[in-house]
């Protein structure tokens, strides 16, 4: 029967186990999708010389925003479609400002269409970087983008599209509460 | 399998203890065996009655019973309570009885964590059931519970659901640690691992799985309860998460845990077909290997429930084609029963009625998981009532129904009475035609283009969800019969033998009806 | 046996037969298939449908006719010795082998029509599409369109007070307008849950996911309305926030986009407009219908403490500026969302409409909002 300690200790550790593995399966996930370009989100580049060649074929670029939740601030592409050619540095920004009165933060998420172009899109600045973005009360700011999409981007791609979505990164964590919901007086 | 015993029925003068503290402090197997499966009974009945509140506001177009936001609480908590307190506590059960009678074993190996493991979960589903009295009610996010509408836009009771899954989790993950190391450790000599009868090696493989899935769940909503109240952001995109890392993690549990729920019904369903068609289950050894082939693939075909996500390409094709292969294990199964039931000598006693149900109904239902494989197919099925349909099939006639037959095959054994035959008869053709007019139709509905989870519909899925809510009535209050047979079983009957079944073999059926408190308590000889 | 006979001859069986027979009779047979739909994909997708299932049922015959002809041949009485066989490596290899080479028949054909879903170039016209809880938003990316699509069916017809109409659930107050033949390419995406976005007549479905983009196309052969629904639960009113898209050819395509763009100058001028009270009332009595209803109910007196009741309501009486402030940003910690994508004419509307119903004008400083007021807040620092 010392067998049967030996074997509970094994299927114990595998328990543990297995609950570790679902923590790791984050990072794991993350990787993953840098790797397979699965959820589409471009990451920064640090070194997009090596993408800048002679200048390859033409595609169009299309840029959309989405305030997520009523975020109130007006956000929107400067330029909401552009032909650019690949292999060559290009610049753009966003427009954002902050309507209502009182200092807020955002935060931009970004996605690409399709998923498979995220590989070859080399973003040297972007604002969906950064921890945060500050504006105080109506303040408007124009938001960087300087990318260079690689020249070995598959031949049946002609079109990309990348989406930002704002967030204010102050919103509660959970937006249904129990009680003491009654803000609108009596 | 062939065997020749020698039993030793000692005699134990002390039996069960007397009154209700026998069945809270109880180490015996085949108690907690009972309590197990009284347990998920009542489970069923009360996920049958939210069934029965859907299928109500189901019945015509039109809010007529419920508004949304309680329907929307009855479907979650309808999967949440028939998953994990009837079908997964029933096998438990089932286990609890057979298992170690069927090897010659006393006992579980560990008989006091299996008391623990059966007593925390009426307290896990209590919990659960009073989120229905909390502010802002009960979870509303369906069983399968995404985030973010279960983290951000959760109603408060969300935290107590959460708890209330640990809990079960911990109830099956020290469960099945109990029949792993009693299988391993415990069989009587000469009951090699390829000469265990289909029940204990279905259990064995089971077991593993839960194991290996249960503690993703775990992690799962232990990263939801981060995100709720600990201001994380696995699954929130504003924070960096994904909301679709919470579908990967569940499914990753999600998949298994539906062969978790077949597989038991699986060896069940080869020991019934067995003794009534009085013939050697066909190619015991394939069996064997379809469901360990079955429980492999399940790990890598978790996406198929994710086709519409917006994953790459090569992904889909991936999971299309491990998906579409689970079909060969899985036909070779059905394939071996009915050659088994070829040029047999059969009779059709209840648990038989119930199995050859089985063969056919879960055989439909897995046709339909083959059409839902297809991706651009799924496209136009996922999330529609074909899904429910499909899921229905393999569930209801699938595990519902194994669970019913080895009731009605294993209840002389336990209590010593054969149940009513005409009354048998009479709640399984009530079953099987409540069944098939409930669910038959929504395949339809889910073709002509009805979404589930919705107390609404447009005007042209009328008719089939009127006859699939007729139908939901009849197999509903069929079940009130079942309870009434099995009472009327426990309290007395016609008085079995040991056999009980001609032509049933295994160790179970060597010892008297009803199975005395402590069996095998000197390992039987196996020749 | 004779049980089942007594059963299958008894009345009671009858009856209940009977009732299923009718019932089942009676019932739309034409609600049974997939739709083959209107474009090459979707027409694609049915065939594969019907293949894979022609496939089941061709197999389903041959396993349950054997087992079925067993099932009757070999019963006790009929076969008293059993055979005694039980295994057969020749039998077992053939049933494993030739299930897998049906399988790679289907799955041939299948990811043949995946590669061409996937195939996605540039669209002529490109249209985000937003999930909210519950309702969709379109905006059409070369155009410069953009509108919210509600749900139009009454809640009076859902509450069965009156009938239904012909397209009960399935009717929206903005259609997505598209023109036949041309690539149409859909940006789906979400505002707060997951929702999805499906249309049979398409073969289109994906998942709107907030944060991230998913991408389906098209190519429409025929005009018509086509209805599609919200297939991934989003909350309450999940089953009430259809799609209907209009396809049409070319010329009214064009003449549509056209009339939304003036349309959209018009309200700009209407911002700046004088308004009277009644004008404001009436329009603000139909969005609020459309986007308040379903917390706040129709009389105001919502679900408390949940939805607050407006109705005597201290910020609805006395605080007009407070109340601006609480539908431009929400509130924090609860259920009530911001609408500040609703035009300004709209905002000044349904606040002057809460303020003027259920005796509440009477009550408190009676103040209506004016369009001007929302501009001067989304300009100020107070």
């Amino acid at each position: 029967m010392g067998n049967k300690k030996k074997i509970i200790l094994k299927l114990s550790g595998a328990v543990l186990g297995m609950y570790l593995f679902s923590f790791l399966l984050v990072p794991l996930y993350d990787v993953f999708c840098d790797i397979t370009g699965i959820n589409g989100k471009v990451t920064q580049t640090k070194n997009a010389d090596s993408s800048i060649t002679i200048e390859g074929r033409e595609i169009s670029i299309q840029f959309i925003s989405h305030n997520n939740e009523g975020m109130p601030w007006e956000f929107k592409p400067s330029e909401k479609v552009s032909k650019i050619k690949t292999g060559a540095m290009y610049e753009t920004s966003f427009y954002a400002k902050n309507t209502t009165n009182k200092m807020m933060t955002a935060v931009a998420v970004n996605s690409v269409a399709p998923s498979n172009a995220k590989d070859f899109i080399k973003k040297v600045e972007c604002f969906c970087f950064q921890e945060g973005i500050d504006l105080m009360p109506g303040e408007e700011i124009l938001l960087p983008i300087k990318m260079v999409v690689d020249n070995e981007l598959p031949n049946n791609i002609k079109n990309i599209v990348l989406s930002y979505t704002i967030f204010d990164s102050n919103l509660e964590h959970n937006i249904i509460t129990d009680h003491d919901s009654d803000h609108m007086g009596s | 399998m062939s065997t020749v015993v020698e039993n030793h029925h000692d005699d134990h003068h002390h039996g069960p203890a007397k009154g209700l503290k026998r069945w809270f402090y109880t180490t015996n197997h085949k108690d907690i065996g009972t309590l197990y499966l009284w347990f998920s009974f009542a489970m069923f009945l009360i996920g049958g009655a939210m069934a029965l509140v859907i299928r109500a506001e189901l019945f015509q177009p039109g809010m007529q019973i419920v508004e949304p936001e309680f329907y929307n609480q009855m479907l979650t908590l309808h999967g949440l309570i028939m998953v994990f307190g009837a079908v997964m506590p029933a096998f438990v059960g089932l286990a609890n009885w057979l298992v170690p009678m069927m090897i010659g074993a006393p006992d579980m190996a560990l008989p006091r964590m299996n008391n623990l493991s059966f007593w925390i979960l009426p307290f896990a589903f209590f919990v659960l059931l009073s989120s229905l009295f909390m502010d802002g009610g009960a979870p509303n996010f369906g069983w399968t519970f995404y985030a973010p509408l279960s983290t951000t836009y959760a109603p408060p009771s969300t935290t107590f659901f959460i708890f209330s899954v640990h809990i079960m989790g911990a109830s099956s993950i020290m469960g099945s640690i109990n029949v792993i190391v009693t299988i391993m450790n415990m069989r009587a000599p000469g009951i090699t691992l390829m000469k265990m009868p289909l029940f204990v090696w279905s259990w064995l493989i089971t077991a593993y799985l839960l194991i290996a899935v249960m503690p993703v769940l775990a992690g799962a909503v232990t990263m939801m309860l981060m995100d709720i109240h600990f201001g994380t952001s696995f699954f929130n995109a504003a924070g960096g998460g994904d909301p679709v890392l919470f579908q990967h993690i569940f499914w990753f549990f999600g998949h298994p845990e539906v062969y978790i729920m077949i597989l038991p019904a699986f060896g069940i369903v080869s020991h019934i077909i067995e003794t009534f068609s009085r013939k050697q289950l066909f190619g015991y050894s394939s069996m064997v290997w379809a469901m360990l082939s079955i429980a492999i693939l399940s790990f890598v075909v978790w996406a198929h429930h994710m086709f519409t996500v917006g994953m790459p390409l090569a992904a889909e094709l991936f999971f299309m084609w491990a998906t579409m292969l689970i079909a060969v294990p899985t036909g070779v199964k059905v394939f071996n029963w009915v050659a088994t039931m070829f040029k047999g000598s059969i009779t059709f006693e209840v648990p038989m009625l119930f199995a050859c149900a089985f063969v056919v109904l879960f055989t439909l239902g897995g046709f339909s998981g083959l059409m839902l494989a297809i991706v651009p197919a799924d496209f136009q099925y996922h999330d529609t009532y074909f899904v429910v349909a499909h899921f229905h099939y393999v569930l209801v006639p699938g595990a519902i129904f194994s669970i019913m037959a080895a009731v009605y095959y294993w209840i002389p054994k336990w209590t010593g009475n054969m149940y009513d035959e005409r009354l048998g008869r009479l709640h399984f053709w009530l079953s099987f035609i409540g069944v098939n007019v409930t669910f038959f139709p929504q395949h339809f509905i889910g073709l002509a283009g009805m979404p589930r989870r919705y107390p609404d519909y447009a005007l042209q899925f009328a008719d089939w969800n009127m006859v699939s809510s007729v139908g939901a009535f009849l197999f509903g209050f069929s079940q009130i019969l079942f309870l009434f047979i099995v009472l009327k079983t426990v309290m007395g009957g016609k008085k079995a033998t040991s056999e009980v079944w001609e032509g049933a073999r295994g160790l179970e059926w060597t010892v008297e009806s009803p199975a005395p408190y402590h069996t095998f308590t000197v390992p039987p000889k196996i020749n | 046996m004779t049980n089942i006979r007594n059963l299958i001859f008894s009345s009671k069986s009858y009856a209940v037969l009977l009732t299923l027979f009718s019932v089942a009779t009676s019932a739309d047979w034409t609600a049974l298939n997939m739709t083959q739909g209107v474009t090459d994909i979707s027409k694609e997708v049915y065939e594969l449908h019907m293949l894979i299932f022609w496939i089941c049922v061709v197999i389903g015959l041959l396993v349950f006719g054997v087992m079925f002809y067993s099932m009757y041949a070999y019963t006790k009485k009929k076969n008293p010795i059993p055979a005694t066989f039980h295994e057969s490596t020749k039998v077992e290899l053939a049933w494993t082998i030739i299930p897998f080479l049906i399988l790679i028949a289907m799955a041939v054909p299948a990811s043949k029509t995946l590669q061409n879903i996937y195939d996605d170039e540039a669209g002529d016209i490109n249209i985000q599409v937003v999930g909210y809880q519950w309702k969709w938003q379109y905006r059409y990316l070369e155009d410069d369109i953009s509108f919210f699509s509600n749900l139009m069916t009454d809640l009076d017809e859902i509450y069965n007070k009156v009938p239904k109409g012909e397209n009960y659930l399935q009717e929206v107050d903005e259609m997505v307008l598209v023109p036949v033949g041309k690539k149409i390419r859909f940006l789906i995406t979400a505002n707060d849950v997951i929702h999805s976005w499906w249309i049979p007549a398409f073969a289109i479905k994906q998942d709107a996911i907030p944060g991230f983009i998913n991408t389906a196309w098209t190519v429409i052969d025929e005009p018509g309305v086509y209805r599609g629904k919200c297939t991934e639960l989003c909350g309450k009113n999940h089953g009430f926030m259809p799609i209907v898209v209009k396809a049409v050819e070319q010329e009214e395509y064009d003449l549509w986009v056209s009339e939304k763009r003036s349309a959209a100058i018009a309200l700009a001028e209407l911002t700046e407009k004088d308004w009277t009270k009644e004008e404001l009332i009436e329009r603000g009595e139909a969005l609020y219908a459309k986007n308040c209803v379903a917390c706040h109910q129709t009389n105001g007196q919502g679900l408390p403490p949940i939805f607050p009741s407006l109705v005597g309501s201290d910020i609805v009486l006395n605080n007009k500026d407070e109340q601006i402030k609480i539908l431009m940003e929400g509130v924090q910690g609860s259920a009530m969302a911001s609408f500040s994508y609703l035009s300004e004419v709209e905002m000044a509307s349904v606040i002057t409409y809460t303020r003027q119903s259920w005796g509440n004008a009477q009550k408190g400083d009676g103040e209506i909002v004016i369009p001007k007021d929302i501009v001067e807040y989304k300009q100020s620092k107070i």
